[in-house]
């Protein structure tokens, strides 16, 4: 493959803290390498910050393989970036031309309030999770595996559904800032397994009621966060949380 | 949990309107079917029938109530779940809007259903309003609504009114035909194919047919 050095601009919003307002600020980085990542493409300009004495730009990161949730950068426009099924992190600088724009703003939420220019708050999730998001397990000896039997569809289902990495963007798509794709995610990935039958209708509905609780808005189902979505979650998770809630709430005392 | 409790969580909430949009869809379908006959070519006369046992029959006016209510919850719940999921953002928006992900449609619920309510009200004032004040609001003589509509569909602007209230209900119903049987909890991919592509089917079909109606009217396809 030919070795390409780009030139940027870039469009990135800076907020000192969450309670003073935000800006965008304008910098060129040269020279950029296409082999590059989306993130190591702002190390790049953090460094050249930090060289001409000023303050590098805060963002989230952690893995940078896809599989921690931890990045959250919405580029020109859309969550994670112009790829599909793909996270900020695994994003490549050969998505862009030389001599591009780039606009790059955090989630926006009010249930994810803005930490540090491109740092947002998502313990809101971590709340939701706490509120339902388990499994009660006995201690002692390990079951055997085979003891359950679960339909392979079932399990290909769950795993599927499990593979949400909480990352967060389908809030950030969606134009009610709704979390139900992350919660779909979360408890379709235990009503699909007889280990998560106990908690099943509390689980739904404590979850639910926690997810209001942090200011997200109401699903109308347009499908963006699906469109999105890293590890592409399906939207049919979320008729099943409805269905979940549904049987839940008619049957439960 | 209580059913309050059930029916004002977000998941609750649109559950309310899932089952108003499913009896407004069913409702449509008795609707456009009544007011087809219209096009019987006979002076109305069919059509007048019908409409004479749909006013002045206890049991639809009973169900009419019942459409009121729906209607109005339906109404009231969209526009206070729009409102709420506007301010769900926060202080402050994107600079650039992420459109490719979904429909404009999708999108636009609060918007279509905001003109089909104003499409609603012109027709309520149009053909309900004079029809059950003639009959003093119960069961009594009607006006001749066939020749009503001759009249009001003369006047082009009031056409035009119709049609736009018709293709804001198609797109309405675009998107609210499937995702009402989602919200319901429909999963399985069969019967997910079946709802969108009955729902696509649906709200050509069931709007341009409403459309056609004034425009019979106005263009004298009918007589
Ligand atoms: C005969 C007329 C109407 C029919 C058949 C109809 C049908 C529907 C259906 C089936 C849905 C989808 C429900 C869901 O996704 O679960 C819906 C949603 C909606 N409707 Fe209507 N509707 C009508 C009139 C109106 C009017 C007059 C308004 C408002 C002024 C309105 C506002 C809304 C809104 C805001 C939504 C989106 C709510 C959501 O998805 O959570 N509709 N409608
Ligand atoms: S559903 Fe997808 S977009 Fe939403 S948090 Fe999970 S991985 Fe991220
Ligand atoms: S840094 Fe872990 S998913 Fe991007």
């Amino acid at each position: 493959m030919e070795h390409k050095g780009i030139n940027l601009t870039l469009k990135v919003w800076r907020q000192q803290n969450t309670n003073t307002a935000g800006e965008f600020v304008t910098y060129q980085v040269k020279d950029i390498s296409q082999e590059m990542s989306f993130l190591e493409m702002f190390d790049v300009l953090n460094e050249q910050l930090i060289q001409e004495d000023k303050e590098p730009i805060a963002f989230d990161h952690d893995c940078r393989e896809g599989i921690c949730g931890m990045c959250s950068m919405y580029i020109d426009g859309k969550p994670h970036g112009p790829w599909q099924a793909n996270t900020t992190c695994q994003l490549h600088m050969r998505a862009f031309n030389d001599g591009d724009t780039i606009t790059v703003e955090p989630w926006r939420a009010q249930a994810f309030p803005v930490l540090k220019d491109l740092v947002v708050d998502r313990t809101s999730f971590d709340r939701i999770i706490q509120a339902g998001g388990y499994v009660s397990v006995n201690t002692g000896n390990a079951v055997d595996g085979n003891s359950l039997p679960i339909n392979k569809n079932d399990a290909d289902a769950s795993f599927a559904a499990a593979m949400c990495i909480g990352c967060g963007a389908c809030v950030a798509a969606c134009k009610n800032s709704s979390a139900m794709l992350f919660l779909s995610a979360k408890v379709s990935h235990l009503a699909l397994l007889p280990q998560g039958e106990p908690e099943r209708q509390s689980r739904v509905m404590n979850m639910v009621a926690q997810m209001d609780k942090e200011g997200f808005g109401a699903c109308t189902n347009t499908g963006a966060c699906e469109a999105t979505c890293p590890k592409e979650i399906s939207l049919s998770n979320i008729a099943r949380l409805n269905q979940e809630y549904l049987l839940a709430s008619l049957t439960s005392n | 949990m209580t059913w309050k409790e059930v029916f004002t969580s977000s998941v609750g909430k649109k559950l309310v309107m899932s089952f108003t949009g499913i009896f407004l869809i069913l409702f449509l379908i008795v609707h456009v079917g009544l007011n087809a006959c219209i096009w019987a070519n006979d002076g109305g006369t069919m059509f007048n029938a019908g409409a004479h046992f749909m006013g002045n029959n206890v049991v639809p006016r009973i169900l009419e109530i019942g459409l009121f209510a729906g209607l109005i919850l339906h109404i009231v719940q969209g526009l206070m779940l729009e409102l709420s999921n506007r301010s769900k953002r926060g202080s402050v928006g994107y600079a650039v809007s992420y459109s490719k992900g979904s429909k404009w449609y999708s999108r636009s619920m609060g918007l279509l259903g905001t003109i089909i309510l104003l499409f609603l009200i012109l027709h309520l004032y149009n053909f309900w309003l004079p029809n059950r004040a003639n009959q003093g609001f119960l069961l009594g003589e009607e006006i001749n609504l066939y020749a009503k509509m001759q009249d009001v569909f003369s006047n082009l602007w009031v056409v035009i009114i119709y049609v736009l209230g018709c293709i804001s209900l198609g797109y309405h119903l675009a998107h609210g035909f499937q995702s009402a049987f989602r919200t319901i909890g429909v999963h399985n991919k069969r019967y997910n194919a079946i709802f969108t592509t009955l729902g696509y089917g649906f709200s050509v079909i069931v709007p341009l047919a409403f459309a056609l109606m004034p425009l019979s009217f106005h263009f004298g396809w009918v007589n």
